[in-house]
């Protein structure tokens, strides 16, 4: 039996079809300045994010995947709004968000809420559970107070954990639990979007799984879409409708789930899959493992054309000039590589130097 | 690194103009602002009921009928240049860096603070060696031995440390140190280059005293410090290396866990240097700080002005050289 | 006996809530050239063997008994100095964090030289920097002479974990025990890692423990496999045996909770229900009963009676549950391998 979470939230109805993107994300930047010398002057920038597209579709789970420094956490940051873009665009449901005021924000942050990857820094020690899962009704002033408790023991229950620890800290919970609170909290305004920036890899394996199956069950019962941020690639698949790869700021390969991950084409896809370990004997066959050279480089100053060229096995004199686009080759499987793997017969080979892209 | 030590070395520069200014400001324009006229300052330099063609004299002579912008220059002229007074057919030069004249006894400002100079530094410098000593050794002992005998104790002194005053501990020493035990009988300031031995044995009391304050804030600086880099994982890593215990703790955890204390102790210093106002009236040593307290009862701006300009400097300059030995400590800074 | 053998492993922590039981009776042995990894969970107190058998628990609030025996050597009781000269030496660690663990104040290779010369007193400063030089070269890190006299913070996080490995081995240690050690590094440097572990232990040919909580960490280096719950051993036994017939309900457990990209993926995953247990207050019985989907298939012993590690029947693979083999082989054979 599930409960319902009737918080009276009156919507109104919008005339966009139904089947528009959520979320529409274009030519996404953010640069964080660096400072130096004598006058303080901006001499380079952290290219966090460097021009990404992606849309989101309603009920739908974006997974974004890819190591330290690629831009993934600061993605999830500017749709929400807790950045401030350099430049781009973000629509959420219609509605150009990208520079919106913190306060023309509060009626779209009802609809998109976020959770954290550590349960035990993001959740504030000295309030009990139910202050900390009701502060988004008080903060936008929707509830009488025992409204707010029945919603807070329902939103509770929802997320597996027993309403009766309302006046309980989040001390007195285990990581798990915290976070099932971090997920009760974002639930709290019956949000149409979740972004959940690493939202299991604090927790013991063990504790994961029940963690990725309450947000399943979650987006299917409350028809919720997600972005999912994660480092794990396995993760990911697991949640994810469509994965985005990304790499030095960049979407390398985005597509859907099964093809992406069946027939992966960009190279660094190909060699973040298979560099995952598996828990079985003898672990992978050493000879099929490609062994990336180096570390992901500085995203301070990230290799010209195609970021991926230094540590790329495939790479030749045009991906150290021009930077691939991100091609169509796979129904919804968009690639940006001038070599791709797994490419489907027939398609044309890379761009020609002749008309490079900005 | 060269364009940081340019620019802090520049915002020095600019921080002390712009402290001089306030000073400046507080002791002539304020006065003036409440009412007081430049012939009420003039009078100051002269004796009672004055003439008023004396005053003029002096209010023309110590240009205190000029704007208050040319005063202030005048002001830093002096400083930097000298500057000359003109009595009437007389004409006085007062050297660099010139802070004027005292208006109670006419002499130049600056010689009496140079030759006042050498106490405080003597009282400063060697307090610190000895609060740095204990101090670093009792918080080093004390983290070490947490929750020990030694701990408890060591910290609960060093809590009475930092919160009797100055002044009570000073007299406490004086009259068990001095009077009753007569130890240190008939204290008195004797110069280092004149006798070292009879130098160091009067200021013991004062050193002590204020050492008291300092190393009890410094043992419980540097426990907290220790406590904290002895907990870090490259402690576990120098262990993990069989290096000696010894070893672990002075060239692991002591390196890191001073850097925050060597910049401490450089502000602690410079605020020391520019007079050690209540160690020095307390013990009757005659340093800058004795001389702040008799300028400021006697109400004798050129001294107030000089010696508040000095305290600024020491502090301007100790801030500025924590700022660079601090890059100089710590390679995260140096290399980013 | 074993190079290194753990006999009835206790180490407790008094805290003001009560005695912490971190490790509880383990035993485990590692030859030399051989990988053992210790798999499980935080809490499990597969960091606090490991730290135990290195000597570096140092608090007056740990208690440590049984025995630890390196190449014959006691050192459960040993004078704190004889465990000392052995670190560094004949035994050595890496950790996860290489950024915290390396002194931020001290460059790459003082750190190492100093590793060096404490077990080399008469080595002079050249002769260290210039085996300093050569492990750094070993471990894959491009023009070592230079990259030496870098601080830990110029170096990327791979690096920082190879001038880890190159500290611990400087000494051509016996024994090398390594915790999380590609925990806090990218899927891609990890792989590196592990090959360059792989490549060095083959080459030095001393004996490994590899501390993780990733099942495929375990998978791609070990030997053999300790898998621990509630500081107890709860199977171990050959990494191909535990792999492919695992035996105890928690191994299962671990191995069907986590998505993998080796199989297709399942529509649901199974987690292990509820929590991992506070180690103060340890489930009366076997400490997985709470937990266990079968806890009840043999009455109430589990409840009560705390399972010894016996035979599976394959060679060293032994598993410390109450269920009877015909049982397990049959909820293996039905409930778990489909899943897995």
């Amino acid at each position: 039996m599930r409960i319902s979470l009737g918080n009276g939230k009156a919507k109104t109805p919008t005339e966009r079809p139904p089947d528009a993107p959520l979320l529409e994300v274009s030519g996404l930047v953010k640069h964080f300045p660096i400072r130096h010398g004598l006058m303080q002057r901006e001499i380079s920038a952290v290219r966090a994010v460097d021009g990404i597209d992606f849309t989101v579709e309603p009920g739908q789970t974006l997974g974004i995947v890819g190591e330290s420094g690629c831009g993934k956490s600061t993605t999830a940051r500017l749709v929400m709004r807790l950045d401030e873009p350099t430049a781009g665009r973000i629509t959420f449901e219609g509605h150009d968000i990208t520079h919106l005021s913190r306060g023309a924000m509060r009626s779209h942050r009802r609809d998109l809420q976020m959770v954290f990857q550590d349960p035990y820094s993001s959740l504030n020690p000295r309030h009990t559970v139910g202050r900390i899962v009701g502060a988004p009704f008080r903060l936008q002033h929707i509830k009488t107070e025992q409204g707010i408790k029945r919603a807070v023991q329902d939103l509770l229950e929802l997320c597996g954990l027993n309403p009766e620890h309302y006046n309980r800290y989040p001390h007195e919970f285990s990581g798990g639990q915290r976070q099932r609170i971090g997920v009760a909290r974002a639930l709290a305004l019956r949000p149409k979007m979740i972004v959940a920036d690493e939202p299991v890899s604090a927790l013991d394996v063990s504790i994961q799984a029940q963690i990725v199956n309450l947000l399943d069950d979650l987006q299917d019962e409350l028809g919720l879409t997600y972005v999912i941020i994660a480092h794990d690639l396995a993760v990911v698949r697991h949640v994810s409708d469509r994965v985005a790869v990304m790499y030095l700021g960049k979407i390398v390969e985005v597509g859907g789930r099964e093809s992406l991950y069946r027939t992966p084409m960009h190279p660094y896809t190909v060699a973040l899959m298979s560099a995952v370990p598996v828990p079985q004997a003898g672990g992978r066959d050493r000879n099929r493992r490609i062994l990336l050279s180096g570390d992901v480089p500085s995203p301070i100053d990230p290799p010209p054309a195609c970021r991926f060229h230094t540590r790329c096995w495939k790479a030749q004199e045009i991906c150290r000039q021009v930077e691939p686009p991100l091609r169509e080759l796979r129904s919804g499987h968009q690639v940006a590589c001038h070599f791709p793997e797994n490419e489907p017969a027939g398609t044309k080979g890379p761009v020609s130097l002749a008309k490079p892209n900005s | 690194m060269g364009a940081y030590v340019i620019r802090r070395t520049l915002a020095a520069i600019l921080l002390l103009f712009v402290v001089s200014a306030i000073t400046f400001a507080i002791f002539f324009l304020v006065p003036r602002l409440a009412g007081e006229s430049s012939s009420q300052l003039a009078a100051q330099y002269v004796g009672r009921d004055p003439s008023p063609e004396a005053l003029a004299a002096v209010k023309k002579n110590l240009g205190f009928d000029q704007p208050l912008y040319t005063q202030y220059w005048q002001f830093i002229h002096g400083i930097f240049a000298g500057r000359t007074f003109h009595y009437g057919p007389d004409a006085s030069h007062c050297a660099v860096p010139c802070f004027g004249y005292s208006f109670k006894t006419h002499l130049p400002v600056w010689p009496q603070i140079t030759q006042r100079l050498p106490v405080t530094l003597s009282l400063a410098f060697g307090a610190a060696v000895i609060w740095v000593f204990t101090g670093v050794t009792i918080g080093v002992i004390s983290a070490l031995k947490r929750g020990s005998i030694f701990d408890r104790l060591s910290m609960g002194i060093a809590l009475a440390g930092v919160s009797l005053p100055i002044f009570f501990t000073a007299l406490v020493s004086l009259s068990l140190f001095s009077y009753k035990w007569a130890i240190f009988p008939n204290l008195h300031y004797v110069p280092l280059t004149q006798d070292p031995v009879a130098w160091a044995k009067n200021l013991v009391l004062p050193w002590v005293t204020l050492a008291f304050l300092y190393s009890a804030l410094y043992a419980r600086l540097t426990r907290a410090g220790m406590l904290e880099t002895m907990a870090e994982d490259y402690i576990r890593t120098a262990r993990a290396k069989g290096l000696n215990e010894r070893v672990v703790v002075v060239r692991h955890g002591l390196r890191a866990a001073l850097t925050p204390i060597v910049t401490i102790f450089g502000l602690d210093l410079g605020l020391l240097l520019g007079g050690a106002v209540l160690t020095e009236t307390a013990f009757s040593l005659p340093g800058v700080g004795q001389y702040a307290v008799q300028a400021i009862n006697e109400n004798d701006l050129p001294k107030i002005m000089a010696v508040t300009t000095l305290a600024a400097f020491f502090i301007v300059i100790a801030n500025l050289l924590v700022d660079i030995l601090y890059v100089v400590l710590d390679p995260r800074v140096r290399y980013s | 006996m074993s190079f290194l053998e753990v006999d009835d492993l206790h180490v407790t922590f008094s805290t003001e809530d009560g005695v912490v039981r971190a490790v509880d009776g383990l035993s485990f042995g590692l030859e030399q050239g051989r990988t053992l990894g210790i798999v499980g969970e935080s809490g499990s107190g597969k960091s606090v063997t490991s730290l135990a058998v290195m000597g570096l628990h140092r608090s007056a609030r740990v208690n440590i008994n049984g025995r630890i025996l390196l190449d014959g050597q006691e050192l459960v009781g040993a004078s704190p100095e004889a465990v000392r000269r052995l670190r560094g030496r004949r035994m050595a660690m890496i950790f996860q964090d290489p950024l915290t663990s390396l002194h931020p104040f001290y460059t790459v290779g003082r750190q190492i030289d100093e590793a060096y010369k404490v077990h080399h007193p008469k080595a002079g400063r050249h002769e260290a920097r210039t085996r300093t030089v050569e492990m750094l070269r070993r471990v894959g890190i491009p023009q070592p002479d230079r990259r030496a006299n870098d601080y830990p913070h110029q170096f990327s996080g791979g690096m920082r974990q190879r001038a880890m490995i190159a500290m611990a081995l400087v000494n051509d240690p016996d024994l090398l025990i390594a915790d999380e050690p590609t925990t806090a590094l990218d899927v891609t440097v990890q792989a590196q890692i592990l090959d360059l572990i792989r490549d060095l232990q083959q080459e030095f040919g001393s004996a490994v423990m590899i501390i993780t909580h990733d099942l495929g960490v375990v998978a791609e280096l070990a030997d053999d496999v300790l898998v621990m719950y509630a500081g107890k051993s709860a199977e171990t036994g050959p990494a191909e045996s535990v792999f492919n017939r695992p035996q105890h309900p928690y191994t299962w457990g671990l191995l069907s909770s986590v998505p993998r990209m080796d199989r297709e993926r399942q529509e649901r995953l199974v987690p292990i229900t509820g929590q991992p247990p506070s180690l103060i207050r340890v489930p009366e019985g076997c400490p997985f009963h709470p937990r266990c989907p079968y806890a009840k298939l043999n009455g109430t012993r589990s409840f009560d009676e705390v399972p010894k590690l016996r035979e599976t029947g394959e060679p060293g693979h032994l598993v410390a549950c109450h269920l009877e083999a015909e049982v397990r082989a049959r909820v293996f054979r039905e409930e778990v391998r489909p899943r897995l």
